[in-house]
């Protein structure tokens, strides 16, 4: 084996690779082999090194040196002086941007990483590093010292709840899994991360998929399971890849297979891959796809710990769940114990994005604030703007506005508080956007990927969303939201799965905290926040326009006339309120008003 | 039914084609005997062809001796199999939130008008097909373009002819 003097790990996240990340790592190989330095120093493609928003963004080991920024063009400079003359190039290293950013707030001093420990800092295609960090040791220990009954109770005693957004006590459902009679049991792990937004499980899965697989074995263990599938959403391709690599390199390591570990115990795993649909994250409806049907759920009980994959007792947990599995089992459920709030322990990932300055994925202990959160791990809102709200939980959950700034985050909490933990999406809105055409947004999701079995969802969806763009459209009537509010009560509860149950939230949460908005539509015909297109008009202030006709020649409907270097003029008539010429103004020269 | 289905197969059907037909019979004689290979199949025809077209699935279902109900179903629920051939790019629009927020909606209509076509549909000369998809997390650098396979984020509508520029050649 080839031994290395330095690792050079580059991001190749979406974010980074839209930057030219993958020009950068043919940049680097190009100038490794023109310096001759081929032999001495290795490049890997990772992901989440930082957060993305600097980047391209690479690693240098063992000096742990973090460049971001760089384009192609600057590789031969910095692979000279970093690897040639051994100087730091300050330019490019991401420490000396954290410094600048101080005013902003802290760089995310609150995180705590468990589940994200190693991504971005292991190569996620070699079972190696994942082994010199202390890989597969918890699975080594449970199958040598410990009994299924035994890692059932220290997974319970850590207080690990189902990650995927309902909260179900992993440790519990092992052992209700456990307990079914059957010759043959599933494992099963949710990784169908579908809620606009949220994109945590997919960082796990591409910067270290050995952690999941491993919480899958030792989960398998815990149940008596002997088979497993990884249900991954099919917009995750580099997510199913890293899977399937990582899962042959444990097959190889005999870490999955027959007679794991020299014992007889025997366990394999597949990577399914999904095709599009929502609502396969329900847990039912994911099985039935796994089995080659339609994604439609069905009503439980039976559970799948009961009856799940082809009618077999089935333990179904999300991605993040199980890779805190093996941490516990490490460190000890005492340690995992003593991070949280008394009923919600451990730490959550949250992907953090809209209208925040520092977007990203962070990790933070539970019980956490909002406050802390968008403040201070999210360095606040965006351009100095005004909080408004923070829709978390994803499409079934709902806002949370000023007054819950202060809520500690954990379970019961959010969802006492009308909204949810789901799986970790929070999207931050500041005074520009408004509520009702966010309701309207998520309704349309909803009602697109309603599964359409059970006709409170597949109908009460589309008759809500109805009304809301009735109430967009500046149509609504007296007595809309009264029946808003009706119809979502009914859906709600009526509806078959959490799809249909949850989808009124965002409505509802909305309707509760955000009345005015809705009512300003409905009696006064006006949109507050400005966004509902037939509620407002754009009108160009004529001393701020230089003419310089970048908004005419971008304007899709030809509705901005004017000369060269003189005021321009929206035809009213014309325009069709799309907001282009807002957005390419770069004199700051278009207004919207309503 | 099914039998008098497969004899009008169109011309320009993937079961017609020397190249893409064997690319059929070994999505299916690789997943035949696994459990649950209506998905895997279509998974992999889909991925390989760019769609499944009615005289496809009448093929996979005969094949596979499944009901034509069934993979029809399958095809019908989820949203990444298409019945119709693509253009030869695809530029999709992410509608997740942060997306949303940061401006897809002008994106969408500036593409609208500079190719003449909605979404979901493809340029007559079958070079283009615009569409909507779900989430591809890369929500910091909303709003975001998959053009073919390739992420492109914070995009202005002022920007978007140089994508199309880059796609066209």
């Amino acid at each position: 084996m080839p031994f290395y003097r330095s690792h050079i790990l580059v991001c190749v996240d979406p974010e980074c690779l839209a930057k030219g990340a993958h020009d950068v790592v043919d940049a680097l190989q190009d100038e490794l082999v023109a310096q001759g330095l081929l032999e001495e120093i290795q490049v890997l493609e990772t992901s989440r090194i930082g957060s993305c928003s600097d980047g391209p963004e690479m690693m240098v080991y063992p000096e742990g040196v973090h460049y971001v920024g760089m384009t192609a063009d600057d590789v031969p400079f910095l692979v000279e002086e970093h690897f040639l003359k051994g100087r730091i190039v300050e330019k490019f290293r991401e420490v000396h941007k954290a410094v600048v950013d101080e005013e902003l707030g802290p760089l995310r001093p609150k995180e705590v990483r468990v589940v994200l420990r190693n991504c971005g800092e292991i190569d996620p295609m070699n079972i190696e590093d994942y082994l010199a960090v202390d890989g597969y040791q918890a699975l080594g220990k449970v199958i040598g010292e410990m009994t299924p009954e035994q890692v059932i109770d220290e997974v319970t005693k850590s207080g690990l709840r189902g990650r995927g957004g309902a909260g179900f006590p992993a440790g519990r459902k092992w052992g209700l899994t456990r307990q079914v009679p059957g010759d043959i049991k599933y494992m099963v792990c949710n990784a169908d991360e579908g809620d606009p937004g949220a994109f945590m499980n997919r960082r796990v899965l591409e910067g270290d998929p050995h952690s999941v697989i491993e919480g899958m074995i030792i989960g398998a263990y815990a149940v008596g399971a002997s088979y497993g599938y990884i249900y991954c959403r099919a917009e995750y391709p580099l997510a199913v890849e890293t899977l399937n690599v990582a899962i042959a390199q444990a097959r190889e390591f005999g870490f999955l297979g027959n007679n794991i570990l020299g014992t007889d115990f025997n366990f394999d795993l597949e990577v399914r891959v999904g095709a599009g649909a929502f609502v396969c994250g329900e847990e039912t409806a994911l099985m039935a796809s796994i089995m080659g049907q339609r994604g439609e759920p069905r009503p439980r009980p039976p559970f799948p710990s009961v009856k799940g994959v082809w009618g077999k007792p089935s333990n179904n947990n999300n991605v993040e769940t199980y890779a805190n599995v093996p941490q516990i089992i490490l460190k000890g459920a005492d340690w995992y114990a003593s991070m949280g709030t008394e009923r919600s322990k451990g730490t959550k990932t949250f992907a953090v994005g809209g209208n925040v300055a520092k977007p990203g994925l962070i990790e933070v202990p539970m019980g956490i604030t909002l406050r802390e959160i968008i403040f201070d791990v999210a360095g606040g809102i965006k351009d100095g703007r005004q909080y408004k709200a923070v829709q978390t939980g994803g499409p079934m959950g709902g806002c949370l506005t000023a007054e819950h700034l202060d809520l500690p985050l954990d379970y019961e909490a959010l969802t006492q508080a009308g909204s949810m933990m789901g799986s970790g999406g929070l999207v931050v809105m500041d005074e520009t956007s408004c509520m009702v055409d966010i309701a309207r947004f998520f309704m349309d999701f909803t009602q697109a990927e309603s599964c359409g079995k059970c006709t409170p969802c597949r109908v009460g969806t589309r008759r809500i969303l109805e009304l809301l763009q009735k109430i967009c459209d500046g149509k609504g009537q007296h007595g809309d939201i009264e029946k808003l509010e009706d119809l979502c009560h009914e859906v709600a509860k009526n509806s078959l799965c959490g799809l249909g149950q949850g989808a009124p939230n965002p409505v509802l949460s909305t309707l509760k905290h955000f009345r005015h908005e809705y009512e300003a539509h409905v009696y006064e015909k006006k949109c507050p926040a400005k966004v509902c297109r037939n509620l407002i008009h754009f009108e160009i202030q004529a001393p701020t326009c230089t003419g310089c006709m970048v908004c005419a020649r971008n304007c899709p409907v030809e509705a901005i006339s004017g000369e060269r270097r003189q005021a321009h003029v929206i035809d009213i008539n014309k325009c069709i309120r799309c907001g282009i010429c807002m957005q390419v103004c770069n004199f700051n020269a278009v207004s919207v008003l309503s | 039914m099914t039998t008098k289905a497969l004899k009008d197969i169109p011309a320009n059907d993937p079961l017609k084609s020397e190249d893409l037909k064997p690319l059929i019979d070994k999505a299916i004689a690789e997943n035949k005997d696994r459990p649950g290979a209506v998905m895997l199949v279509l998974n992999e025809v889909q991925s390989k062809i760019g769609h499944v077209s009615p005289c496809m699935q009448v093929y996979i279902a005969q094949n596979l001796n499944v009901p034509l109900g069934q993979v029809h179903g399958v095809v019908t629920f989820y949203s990444f199999f298409k019945t119709k051939p693509r253009g030869k790019h695809t530029i999709k629009f992410c509608l997740g939130t942060a997306c949303y927020v940061a401006g897809t909606p002008q994106l969408v209509e500036k593409a609208k008008q500079m190719l003449n076509i909605g979404l979901g549909d493809t340029t007559p000369d079958g070079q283009i097909t615009l569409e909507e998809c779900r989430c591809v997390g890369a929500c910091s650098q909303a709003p975001v373009v998959v053009v073919n396979e390739e992420v492109q984020g914070k995009l202005r509508p002022n920007k978007f002819p140089q994508v199309l520029k880059k796609v066209q050649g």
